[in-house]
């Protein structure tokens, strides 16, 4: 199990290394220690393995994230698993704003508060905030799921595509093109089976929560909107 | 300036350190050096700092600062001491030297230094200093010897100039009153109309940068009677732009972020300090991390602090 100190060994050194890991590497686990909210700690990973941040990341941790498992012990900042492809990410505390942004794939789980822009362009990531998020969260998402314990901050889901929203908590306000939709038995399964792939099996029930997803008012060409394109 | 879709921005750095326990206030220099070192590349065009050292009632410090180090400060002081018969006592920095004499003296104090040399006033207070300049910050850090100065709070900056020129006067903090300071991370659109209307007010402005405007705004409202907080808040109807600011007055210490929260900015608190930093690697130093409570502020939400 190998233990990577980041105060000793470059960031640089480590994300090589991480890199380098081939399908089927026989080291699985990683624990990095002392991030002290260095950047890109362990972005752009491609190996089916798990790695371990003991402390608070800073910008972009695990960003573009493909099969790799990462867990953040402390909080995350800037567009933690921006970008991600498939893998998990989960982050013990905070994120700071942008978490999951434009997400491709994969489950990011953030058992604190995120801020502002929480999934935003997301293209099919799924996102589970025990928390609240910030404003202006799953701007324009076209596809995927964000997930909402807590409450939602201004303008949730402005300008969204296809994405589908689940608030348990109150939300400040809906953005442009944002509505709430009914919640049928379909979407309670479906978002009971995300709870449990986000560790939650049975804890929280589906019923409390509420969909939000496009008017499909807004991105479709329309004659009278011409003079706002 | 640089802007992705996600909103994700790079640009300036900016850090804050208000002490709870006085018996930190020694070691508030070198706390915020560490801080500023670790923002080097948000912004390595300039540097410039703030702090609340020393001071009393019956004084006005002036810190002054001059285009070279060569400047002889100390026959300045002894020209400035002749005209307006009072004793002043100099500090020297570098570049920047902190001229001490009696508050009811610093009108004569300031047309003498403007008629007897080139030497600029860049702040003025009881108990406020600034120093700025081009460079790397943890070299402007070096060159001021930050690292020895102590007080109860400071705020700091690291510059990567997006709307004026890479000079020391569009360097960070700046101050249009008497203990006050504001450093800013972002830019503002409406600048150039908001100083038109403060110059009719009558302020001044030494610069074309859209922070000062900021600075001035804050000095105008507060003169207007608005506590520092309130002036805060009625920036928000007046400023136009993207802005994370933090400012300083003689006994206390602000954050304000613009309603979309461009600018990144993360908070620490613990029984000891209050701690502000564009990113968290700039707080990852600071004693007892590990156990405060860190938080990003939120958008349009004023932040306060003050001495008891």
């Amino acid at each position: 199990m190998p233990v990577v100190d980041l105060e000793v060994t470059s960031l640089r050194d480590l994300n090589q290394m991480l890199h380098e890991l081939g399908q089927g590497t026989n080291e699985t686990y990683f624990r990095v220690i002392n991030p002290r909210g260095r950047h890109a700690v362990a972005a752009g990973m491609n190996a089916p393995v798990t790695v371990e941040i003991d402390g608070n990341a800073g910008y972009y941790c695990a960003g573009m994230n493909e099969q790799a498992t990462v867990i953040i012990n402390g909080s995350a900042g800037v567009g933690v698993a921006e970008n991600m492809m498939s893998g998990s990410v989960r982050v013990k505390g905070d994120a700071s704003a942008s978490a999951g942004a434009s997400g491709c794939g994969g489950l990011l789980v953030i058992d604190g508060n995120a801020s502002g822009r929480c999934g935003i362009s997301a293209r099919g990531i799924e996102i589970v905030v025990k928390g609240s998020v910030g404003h202006m969260s799953a701007f324009m998402a076209q596809a995927g799921t964000l997930v909402v314990l807590g409450d939602a901050g201004d303008a949730l889901g402005d300008s969204i595509y296809e994405a589908r929203l689940f608030v348990r908590g109150k939300v400040k306000s809906l953005g442009s093109d944002c509505i709430e939709k009914p919640m049928s038995d379909k979407h309670k399964g479906r978002l009971g089976k995300l709870l449990a792939e986000a560790g939650m099996n049975g804890e929280v029930d589906p019923g409390e929560f509420k969909r939000y997803g496009s008017g499909r008012t807004l991105y479709h060409f329309h004659m009278d909107n011409l003079g706002a394109y | 300036m640089a802007e992705n879709e996600a909103g994700l921005v790079e640009m300036c750095g900016i850090v804050g350190l208000f002490l709870k326990n006085r018996a930190l206030e020694p070691k508030l220099g070198s706390l915020l050096a560490g801080m500023l070192g670790t923002m080097c590349d948000r912004g390595p065009d300039s540097a410039g700092f703030a702090i609340y050292g020393a001071g009393d009632r019956e004084h006005v410090k002036l810190t002054l600062r001059a285009a070279s180090a060569d400047t002889d400060f100390a026959a300045l002081a002894k020209k400035v001491e002749a005209a307006i018969g009072a004793s002043v006592t100099v500090e020297t920095h570098a570049t920047h030297a902190v001229f001490t004499l009696p508050a009811e003296s610093e009108p004569a104090a300031r047309e003498a230094i403007a008629g007897l040399s080139k030497v600029k006033v860049v702040g003025s207070g009881t108990r406020m200093e600034i120093y700025k300049e081009v460079g790397r910050p943890d070299v402007v850090a070096k060159r001021f010897d930050l690292a020895h100065m102590a007080g109860s709070h400071a705020i700091a900056h690291t510059r990567m100039a997006t709307e004026s020129a890479v000079s020391t006067d569009g360097a960070h903090p700046f101050s249009t009153g008497r203990d006050q300071c504001l450093v800013h991370n972002g830019s503002l659109s409406n600048h150039n109309g908001l100083r038109r209307q403060l110059e009719r007010k009558g302020l001044h402005f030494e610069t074309e940068n859209d922070t000062e405007v900021a600075a001035g705004y804050l000095t105008w409202r507060m003169r207007e009677g608005d506590s520092l907080g309130d002036a805060l808040k009625h920036s928000l109807d007046d400023l136009d732009g993207f802005y994370t600011f933090v400012v300083g007055t003689e006994d206390g210490f602000g954050v304000l972020r613009d309603p979309i929260a461009c600018k990144p900015a993360v908070m620490a608190e613990t029984d000891d300090y209050v701690a502000f930093g564009s990113e968290y690697r700039a707080l990852a130093g600071l004693p007892g991390i590990d156990k405060a409570r860190v938080w990003e502020p939120e958008p349009a939400k004023v932040y306060f602090w003050e001495r008891h």
